[in-house]
């Protein structure tokens, strides 16, 4: 009841901005609205948005499933380390991953003016999939990772004692077992890619996202953006839906007696070290290194001394805001995920849809909903701190319950039962029982969302208290005037700070060990 | 289970110290008596505002954002908006948010010449900023330089101009164009623009960026960009040019403010824009931001850094700004001529 109450609410909050959609897009003129959606180029750009959206899957999960077999299930020596640089690149601004390959190239490109070797400029659809995918795979391998790290190996022995070869093995077994991470996986990403307009838009590759923005930007239009926005999120909302479709009815936690078998790691000879560590260095060395060395030549020609006091203050700021954003998203996961694990009905599996709303729909028109309402209803709460978190956990919400909810399909209701059976209360069992089998998915959840709203600028735009400075708005700032030079240490301490939490988080992280 | 080493526990316990820590540092505004809603960078403009607290005593709380989003975030909040100022990079921001401005009081407006503020004295221009084409000296003979706009369109500079489409001021410049002309000639210039395959760039910066890196040789863009990017780089291979003197292609546009209708502290809001029009603020302008004096005597140029404002307002042509209105058109426009 409890769950279903708490789960209630949050889908209701995620309701109001389809509503405030919804007000606006009927206060636009129709047969405006028509001739716009049926524009041949509003077809191409959908075609070009879902073969995007279909590159970036694809290379993620070319990165992220090998990374995450060999640092969840061999014994490659230095996977504690992959384990936190296969995370780190979550933390890259979009446009300094676009500017880093861009940068690469071209007469004045970082290249040749280093080396002097002239590439050609990476764009278009390769560019565009190349730059998201490399910031955004670790979304896909941390799920992946949690998955394998739940996974009975017990199951895995027994179908290769009764005559599976390896490759059937991992398509019969521990495949569909992953199903339910690489789904959650692809759906955070699938529908970042849908939305996403900045790297995209530097990458010189059109998308429907683009339209939207420029919508809103260019013709300061509420109006119409809004429809463009409502189909945006029945797209997303239909992804959502096809997802849990797949995602119903299935069970993958033990049901035997006794505990599961514990990680037996594959042992790797020196030819399989070999090829992990290449494979792990490439994908660090152009996920990590690249960003890193393209700010780091541009803060070479600036000096770093006077920043530092400014650089200190926003990094606070961004934390006062990032830190509780993530605790309280994880808040709201834990009742929608239990939900849909334990409580399967019409009403979570509606809930559990609901909750990617926050996810799916255009930041800009997400935090002009809470404009709206707060100004209408609650105007102490305007352009506070708690309102911008609240927001911030809405929105970020869809990042945290993937990792969690996988974590909960791999916990055993028997257990929680058993501990009832001892006298144990409901908060009591929860805490003690549930928790800490759930931990490597509410930690994963909640890195999620603090590296994203590290990074956040449009809903901060609006929503922040005045004279709030982030870190990411201080960065604006500076390339939105094509200051790029002077941006550089704002968007390297979004990364090195990003990167010391996420390694604190993970520091414990026996999974890897 | 060892308690010392509960993980879960420690994280827990780190969070919420660092929850409390910092509450308590970023829970302490300082006391505003005015609220500046910026649309200008804050590298630009923190300076100059800085300056103005330490010479009048009042404090200004600053709101930095993208102009666009600001202006949309202005029109949902209406006569609730906390701002009491509006300071916007294009004129097509102002125009949007006319409405919710009061009238300046005369003094104030005299002081800036009338293309350059609103009719209604609701706005009024800040700094001069100014269109011109830039290019690669490598590349583009001088005597291949386009003399007018129009010319743009021309076969030689098949695929090789850098062009933001979408961008407020290549925008706000047709919007100028269809004035100046007509709608006709503003569609046939876009789809001759169309038809020169030019080099599709997001934004002014990745114009300039892509004509140094050699994949353009030119873009008819802002003027003060270059200013900076040779401040970070003095050998950066990118020029700059005018049209032939009165061209369209010159126009003179502004970044201007307004003060809002609903503003509970419009006397100090008229002394923050007296101040920015004033001596140490228009120089500072034109000193540092690579922009353009709007008013004032005596100040002094920017050598070596591109165009100067005594040869751009030489160049521009007479157009009054006001009749920049209609975006939602202009759009429109430039959707049907295919470059969107």
């Amino acid at each position: 009841m409890l769950f279903s109450a708490l789960g209630l609410g949050i889908g209701a909050l995620m309701l109001l901005p389809i509503y405030y959609l919804l007000l606006r897009a009927f206060q636009a003129d129709l047969p405006t609205v028509w001739a716009l959606l049926t524009r041949p180029r509003t077809g191409q750009l959908l075609i070009n948005t879902f073969l995007l959206t279909a590159c970036v899957l694809a290379f993620c999960t070319v990165i992220a499933l090998p990374l995450a077999w060999l640092v969840s299930r061999t014994d490659l020596p230095g996977r504690r380390v992959i384990n936190v640089l296969a995370v780190l690149p979550l933390a890259v601004p979009g446009y300094v991953m676009a500017y880093a390959l861009i940068g690469l190239s071209g007469n004045y490109g970082f290249l040749n003016q280093v080396f002097g070797v002239t590439i050609p400029r990476m764009q278009g659809l390769w560019g565009a999939s190349l730059a998201l995918s490399l910031y955004c795979f670790p979304y896909l391998y941390l799920n992946l990772r949690a998955a394998f790290a739940g996974l009975d190996q017990g199951l895995e022995e027994s179908a290769r004692a009764l005559g599976c070869g390896p490759k059937e093995v991992f398509a019969r077994v521990t495949l569909p077992h992953l199903l339910p991470a690489l789904m959650a996986g692809w759906l955070v990403i699938g529908l970042y890619v849908i939305g996403d307009f900045g790297a995209v838009a530097l990458m010189r590759y059109e998308a429907f996202s683009f339209v939207i923005y420029q919508q809103y930007t260019a013709a300061f239009d509420r109006l119409y953006a809004s429809w463009l926005a409502l189909i945006l999120i029945a797209i997303a909302l239909s992804v959502v839906w096809w997802e849990s479709r797949l995602r119903e009815g299935a069970s993958y936690a033990r049901t035997g007696s006794g505990s599961g078998t514990g990680s037996k790691r594959l042992e790797l000879g020196w030819g399989g070290r070999l090829a992990g560590w290449s494979f792990s260095g490439v994908v660090v060395l152009v996920s990590l290194g690249l960003p890193v060395a393209v700010l780091s030549f541009w803060m070479t020609r600036s000096a770093i001394g006077p920043v530092l006091h400014p650089l200190f203050n926003s990094f606070m700021q961004s934390l006062s805001v990032a830190v509780p954003s993530a605790l309280m998203a994880a808040l709201m996961a834990l009742p929608v995920a239990v939900l849909a694990v334990r409580y399967p009905s019409r009403l979570s599996t509606l809930i559990n849809r609901l909750a990617f709303v926050g996810y799916a729909i255009p930041a800009l028109a997400f935090a002009l909903a809470f404009v709206f309402f707060s100004l209408q209803g609650a105007r102490w709460l305007y352009q506070t701190h708690l309102l911008l978190i609240t927001v911030y956990a809405l929105s970020f919400l869809a990042l945290a319950i993937g990792p969690i909810r996988s974590a909960f399909y791999q916990t055993r209701p028997s257990i929680e039962e058993s501990a009832r059976a001892l006298g144990h209360g409901p908060l009591s069992v929860f805490w003690r029982v549930t928790l800490p089998s759930i931990r490597p998915g509410v930690v994963a959840g909640m890195v999620l969302v603090f590296v994203i709203a590290m990074k956040e600028l449009p809903i901060a735009f609006l929503l922040a208290p005045t004279g709030f400075r982030p870190l990411s708005i201080t960065m604006f700032s500076r390339t939105s005037e094509g200051m790029l030079v002077e941006a550089a240490p704002y968007a390297a301490a979004i990364m090195a700070f990003s990167a010391i939490f996420v390694g604190f988080v993970l520091r414990h992280d026996k999974k890897a060990g | 289970m060892d308690l010392k080493h509960d993980p879960m526990g420690e994280t827990m316990t780190f969070l919420r110290n660092s929850v409390f820590a910092l509450a308590a540092f970023a829970a302490t505004p300082t006391l505003a008596d005015l609220t500046l809603y910026s649309g200008r960078g804050e590298t630009l403009v923190a300076p100059i505002i800085e300056r103005f607290t330490a010479e009048t005593g009042i404090n200004v709380a600053v709101r930095y954002g993208g102009t666009a989003e600001l202006t949309i975030l202005l029109q949902e909040e209406g006569d609730r908006t906390p701002a009491d100022l509006f300071w916007a990079q294009d004129v097509t921001a102002l125009g949007m948010i006319k409405p919710m401005f009061a009238e300046m009081p005369s003094e104030t407006l005299e002081k800036v010449e009338s293309v350059y503020r609103d009719a209604d004295g609701r706005w009024i221009g800040i700094s001069g900023r100014s269109r011109l084409v830039i290019y690669s000296p490598e590349r583009l003979e001088e005597a291949d330089l386009p003399t007018t706009m129009a010319e743009l369109t021309d076969e030689r500079f098949r695929g090789r101009m850098a062009l933001a489409p979408t961008n407020g001021s290549f925008v706000a410049h047709v919007a100028a164009l269809r004035e100046a002309t007509s709608d006709e000639f503003a569609l046939e210039w876009l789809q001759g623009l169309a038809a020169n395959e030019p080099v599709m760039v997001s934004n002014n910066t990745a114009g300039y960026q892509a004509i140094a890196d050699g994949e353009a040789d030119l873009m008819l863009t802002n003027n003060y960009y270059l200013g900076r990017f040779l401040a970070a780089d003095a050998d950066f291979p990118v020029a700059q040019t005018t049209f032939e003197a009165g061209d369209l292609g010159n126009l003179m546009m502004v970044a201007g403010i307004g003060v809002m209708e609903g503003s509970a502290n419009k006397e100090e809001a008229v002394a923050f824009v007296n101040f920015l029009l004033g001596q140490t603020a228009q120089q500072y302008f034109t000193g540092n931001v690579y922009e353009f004096p709007v008013t004032g005597e005596g100040i002094v140029p920017v050598q070596g850094r591109g165009l100067t404002f005594q040869e751009a307002t030489e160049a521009a042509p007479e157009f009054d700004l006001n009749l920049i209105v209609d975006m939602e058109g202009t759009l429109e426009l430039i959707r049907e001529s295919g470059l969107i």
